[in-house]
């Protein structure tokens, strides 16, 4: 058990890894929460899933939990939540009402249409709106910080939709999670 | 040498003039016929003294040109080259359809200082019409040249130049991991860029003091958006604007000593007024709606802005002890992020319609508005304090450029940028 335990998580790690590398080659920083080494088996395991408390002890680390997907995406110049994410931000909601002491950011984003302060604007309004659906499910006002960085940090590059809908959405961030 | 040593050597020389380069170069995309002409000569030297680095008769003919007003003569096409006003044969720069004439001459005054003397004549009636001596360094002799064309510029259209400004503008890198803004200084021309704060976290909407000394912008290096001025001399910051929800859109009273913003923290955005020396802080309009983008009409008895209260981003203008405001535009499903003329009878603005947007300008006594540019994602217009050019940010090949449009709409020009993002231009006001 505990071998195909070890083995599930290199399997996991590895495909985070090519996951990774596949989406963004550049990135090597020392903040890059995924190990570097791919050849070494115990140090280039552990490290990405099971630092904390054994595997999937938190279940915002588990890819089978709702809480896995923390980006909410949203149509052009909307703030209205779109059903299909209204499980992801209930489950969001639940969770934070069972767990008080957490806090998180709802950190809302635009696509470059527009003018910049305007986005601002309304980034905060995709973000308030989401805030507002996980306080219906118990998470209270305190918990959630309402940031709004408009159209200045995308999520992809591009002047086309399929950057732009990447752009429209309110991220999660949990402590200790990466951005 | 061995032969694949080649590609390098000749990588190396493709690559270097490009340090030499200032980091904008202007590029003229269309420009205006009936632009006066003009000859300036090539200023002569001292004889014996060092050459001075910059060419300053180029200088001032391709601020000229970039105004759209004048059609310089090129140098090659140059009659005679005189360098005092004995030599000058007018005849032959009447026979190249020149109506005026620029000499002039650089004498050094002792290490690295110069004293640049220059004459405007009409070749027609053949008098002077304004001589100049002005003192300089070898580090200032581009800055002469910019206020030598300030000098023809107004003697000959009446209006005073704005060659001798400067703007600020925001540049970011193009990667969603390496993330790098900067908030720099160039002059209007350009060259002499130089990075007055840099962050890993966004920078936004620089807006310049009246006196020229100060820059307010919107930071997020501490995670969530504040506006910060800074001091540019000495580089000092003051920290002005730090509520929960957005802290943006600082725009400067006329006098200085009020700055407008954009703020959320009792809901959705408003616009506040912040009293400088008290700290006071005076909410000027309060709707559920966004109200951003505040811009002081000049006489300050007003605040021109962008909200959505009646579903589409349109302008608006409310008076400064509060009241109604009063809508301003009507057209289209957006306009936003409007700035104003010196002489408060424009407004250029953000017109989107069509899946594009792009910068407009409203005449403000007529109601009538017409399309200054014509690119896709053009946007964040700043006149410059002569109102003669609008500077704003467009997009070249997907990346973010600076371009400028004269208020008329007839001459365009691309400042490229030869790295990242370039966005967010402010025009800065006359400097002493």
């Amino acid at each position: 058990m505990k071998v195909f335990l070890q083995l599930l998580v290199l399997l996991v790690s590895l495909s985070l890894l090519s996951a990774c590398s596949t989406l963004d080659r550049s990135r090597k920083d020392a903040t890059d929460p995924i190990p570097g080494g791919t050849t070494s088996y115990d140090s280039g395991t552990a490290t990405g899933l099971d630092g904390r408390a054994g595997l999937y002890a938190d279940p915002l680390n588990d890819p089978n939990s709702p809480l896995a997907n923390r980006v909410i995406y949203f149509d052009f110049d909307r703030s209205e939540v779109r059903s299909e994410f209204v499980n992801t931000i209930t489950a969001h909601g639940r969770y934070l009402a069972e767990n008080p002491q957490i806090r998180i950011r709802a950190e809302g984003h635009t696509d470059e249409r527009g003018t910049r302060e305007y986005n601002l604007g309304l980034g905060e309004r995709r973000a308030q709106s989401v805030r507002r659906m996980l306080m219906t499910q118990g998470a209270r006002e305190q918990q959630i910080e309402v940031i709004s960085y408009g159209e200045e940090t995308p999520a992809a590059f591009g002047s086309h939709e399929g950057a732009w809908r990447l752009n429209r959405r309110v991220e999660l961030v949990y402590p200790g999670t990466a951005r | 040498m061995s032969l694949y040593r080649i590609p390098l050597l000749l990588l190396l020389i493709l690559w270097l003039p490009g340090i030499a380069q200032a980091v904008l170069e202007i590029r003229i995309t269309e420009g205006r016929e009936g632009a006066m002409p003009i000859a300036i000569a090539p200023f002569g030297l001292t004889a014996g003294a060092p050459p001075p680095g910059e060419d300053l008769a180029e200088i001032i003919s391709t601020n000229l040109y970039r105004s759209g007003q004048f059609s310089p003569l090129a140098r090659n096409a140059m009659p005679q080259r005189p360098t005092q006003a004995q030599d000058i044969q007018f005849g032959v720069f009447r026979d190249r359809g020149m109506e005026y004439l620029v000499i002039g001459r650089i004498q050094q005054s002792g290490a690295e200082r110069y004293q640049v003397e220059f004459e405007l004549f009409d070749t027609l009636t053949e008098k002077s019409l304004a001589g100049y001596a002005i003192p300089s360094t070898r580090a200032e002799l581009r800055r002469t040249a910019h206020k030598i064309s300030d000098l023809i510029f107004e003697r000959i259209t009446g209006k005073r130049g704005a060659f001798d400004t400067q703007i600020a503008y925001v540049s970011a890198t193009r990667s969603t991991t390496q993330r790098q803004f900067t908030l720099q200084i160039a002059d209007a021309d350009g060259h002499n860029p130089r990075t007055i704060f840099r962050s890993t976290e966004p920078l936004m909407s620089p807006a310049w003091s009246p006196d020229g000394q100060r820059l307010a912008y919107v930071s997020f290096e501490n995670r969530r958006s504040e506006v910060y001025i800074q001091t540019i001399s000495s580089g000092t910051r003051t920290l002005v604007a730090s509520h929960p929800g957005i802290n943006g859109a600082p725009a400067w009273s006329p006098d200085g000593r009020r700055l407008a913003l954009a703020l959320s923290k009792d809901g959705e955005p408003n616009i506040y007024v912040l009293d400088l020396a008290s700290r006071q802080l005076r909410q000027l309009t309060q709707t559920r709606s966004i109200d951003t983008e505040p811009v002081w009409a000049p006489d300050g008895r007003s605040i021109i802005f962008t909200s959505d209260r009646a579903g589409n981003p349109q302008l608006y203008e409310v008076g400064i002890d509060g009241g109604q405001p009063r809508r301003l535009t009507f057209e289209g499903r957006y306009s936003g992020a409007a700035d104003i003329a010196p002489d408060g009878r424009t407004l250029a603005f953000v017109y989107g319609d069509d899946g594009r947007f792009r910068i407009a300008a409203l005449n403000r006594a007529t109601q009538a508005a017409r399309m200054l540019t014509q690119g896709r994602m053009d946007e964040s217009p700043s006149f410059a304090p002569n109102g003669s050019m609008i500077i704003y940010a467009t997009s070249e090949q997907g990346r973010g450029v600076l371009a400028a449009v004269s208020e008329d709409g007839r001459v365009h020009q691309r400042l490229l940028s030869q790295e990242g993002e370039v966005r967010e231009p402010a025009w800065s006001p006359f400097l002493r």
